[in-house]
């Protein structure tokens, strides 16, 4: 019995957070006696996709049609669906995404199979399948018995501890794989895709600084994306300031926005609203400089410093770049 | 143009999370319950279309009766009449089944919702409903225009967003700034009274998944604080005390 792993492919490489799936789904296999099997979908290089080995994966299927090149979340579920039932896989693995979870709610309901998206820890498999999940956009957990036949997993970022150093080194045998594509995958025509390619994706960064109303307008955004450019951090921001258009709406990061868990999130001129820490407490630390120390963010800070950020800033970019 | 949304009943963004029952239920005490945020946006945007090309909105909840003050501001809000389906859904799968079945049952061009409930986070639901029918779904929807019986879609993709056509029928999942959210007026609310909420039992569903137990993070430790005149040091703590850099 096998554990098929969908990794999501950018420009050709896979993912981080994919290769994070990856590692998962082979200690999953580890624990239920079976080999991890990644899918890859669209262009790649076999050099890349080999890749996935280091991670755990015995093999890759690649499916290298041209119609499935744009993302396209009906076609990829019927992929990964024809891909299970090649590999008889009984536990299916993506990682959390607006694409993950589209695929995995369709691939769940074409093959009846229970469903947990945000998954934050390796299952339990004594007595029962049993995963642990965020709920209340982080405030709270939940352990849910999967009880269906196939189970379908979304896990979220940091699901699983992963050791560059251990990694093994050994490389996977990719197969192409060549899916059925139905037409009615296929109805809607994309008009336009917008996509704003130098910037660091914020569901895939380490490191994210964050600008809110403190931050006193769009004009004085530089200091905070020098400081980003210095740590090779992605850009973030509260809800105000997507609300005034001071930033795009892709770098919201809160309950209604963009839910992140990098290792270092730093929140500059955040007061810290209950919705917005319930975008960052997947973080592992938290940095939060704000003039009001009464500020609530300090609360769920490990490190804070009161003073103006305009002052500060340029400070910690100067030791970021002494850094290196 | 027949229009069916749906929603979830949850707790107010702002409220404090417990458990009880030996951390088997959400404590209910003292928390306000609202329309998920995210549902009030499919909701709004499914009023104004439904006011442009004419039709009927059904409002559709899956849960308990002590949802109905929830239902009822939907009616307020525009829906012409609601559904309620009388259960305590255990998990995604079932909330689908109930909302697959009642649309297989009536046509509906859009079934709208939001994104995510946001006290399970799954946003899962579009998609299951999306498969179940055997129609598209997507999500999520920022931007949401009809031409007949074609649907333009602005949909958020990782790090931009994507405009796509499709026609309809439709299951999408939404999100801002697909419409502003709509506050019920004075006559709304009177005629909510007396529109029509049919509460209907559920179908039969294997059950998929099982919650066991809830637990709460572990409390956070105390902040460290540096003096500003000291800035440039955090970056040093970092690299070799939280190990982050």
């Amino acid at each position: 019995m096998s554990v098929l792993i969908y990794v999501e492919l950018d420009n050709g490489s896979i993912k981080k957070t994919s290769l994070e799936a990856v590692a998962y789904g082979a200690k999953v296999a580890e624990k239920t006696g079976g080999q991890a099997v990644v899918l890859a979908l669209g262009k790649a290089d076999n050099a890349e996709l080999e890749k996935a080995g280091q991670y755990g994966a015995a093999k890759v299927l690649h499916a290298a049609d041209a119609k499935l090149e744009h993302e396209n979340s009906l076609a990829y579920a019927d992929a990964l669906v024809q891909a299970a039932a090649q590999e008889g896989s009984k536990i299916i693995i993506l990682s959390k995404s607006g694409l993950g979870d589209a695929m995995a709610a369709r691939a769940a309901a074409k093959l009846k199979a229970g469903i947990v998206s945000g998954v934050t820890a390796l299952p339990e498999t004594d007595g029962g399948f049993k995963v642990t999940r965020s709920i209340f956009t982080g405030k709270a957990f939940a352990t849910t018995e999967i009880k269906s036949d196939i189970k379908v997993l979304v896990v979220r970022k940091n699901a699983v501890e992963i050791d560059e150093a251990t990694l093994s080194g050994g490389n996977a045998a990719v197969e192409a794989f060549q899916p059925a594509l139905r037409d009615s995958d296929f109805t809607a025509s994309v008009v336009s895709v917008e996509k704003a390619d130098s910037e660091l994706s914020l569901t895939e960064a380490e490191i994210i600084v964050s600008g809110g109303r403190g931050m006193k307008g769009p004009e004085h955004w530089q200091p905070l994306i020098d400081l980003a450019k210095a740590l090779g951090a992605a850009t973030g921001c509260s809800k105000p300031v997507s609300d005034l258009d001071w930033r795009p709406h892709h770098e919201h990061i809160g309950q209604t926005g963009i839910k992140v868990a990098p290792n270092l999130y730093i929140a500059c001129g955040i007061s810290g609203a209950i919705q917005h820490l319930a975008g960052v407490n997947g973080s592992k630390c938290i940095v939060v400089i704000n003039k009001d120390p009464e500020a609530p963010f300090f609360k769920a800070a490990d490190y804070g410093i009161v003073g103006d950020v305009f002052e500060i800033l340029p400070k910690l970019t100067e030791a970021a770049k002494s850094l290196k | 143009m027949k229009i069916l949304v749906c929603i979830t009943n949850v707790p107010d963004t702002t409220a404090k999370i417990s458990f009880t029952d030996n951390d088997t239920k959400l404590n209910k005490n003292g928390v306000q319950f609202i329309i998920g945020p995210y549902d009030d946006y499919a909701l709004a945007r499914g009023v104004e279309l439904k006011e442009q090309s004419g039709g009927n909105l059904t409002v559709l909840h899956v849960g308990e009766a002590d949802a109905e003050p929830q239902i009822r501001k939907a009616l307020a809000i525009g829906a012409d009449d609601a559904i309620r389906v009388n259960a305590d859904p255990q998990d995604s799968y079932f909330v689908a089944a109930q909302i697959a079945h009642i649309a297989s049952q009536n046509s509906y061009d859009l079934i709208l919702m939001g994104r995510e409930s946001i006290d399970y986070n799954s946003g899962v639901v579009h998609g299951l409903v999306g498969e179940m029918l055997g129609i598209p779904s997507y999500s999520p929807v920022m931007k949401l225009d009809l031409e007949g019986t074609n649907a333009t879609i602005t949909r958020e993709i990782d790090g931009g967003k994507e405009v796509l056509k499709a026609p309809l029928p439709l299951v999408l999942g939404c999100q801002e700034p697909i419409a502003e959210w709509k506050i019920p007026n004075m006559r709304g609310i009177m005629t909510a009274r007396t529109k029509p909420l049919n509460v209907v039992e559920p179908v039969s569903v294997d059950d998929m998944t099982v919650p066991q137990t809830y637990q709460l993070p572990a409390p956070k430790g105390a902040c460290k604080m540096i003096p500003a005149s000291e800035a440039e040091t955090l970056i040093k703590l970092l690299q070799t005390e939280a190990k982050v850099l």
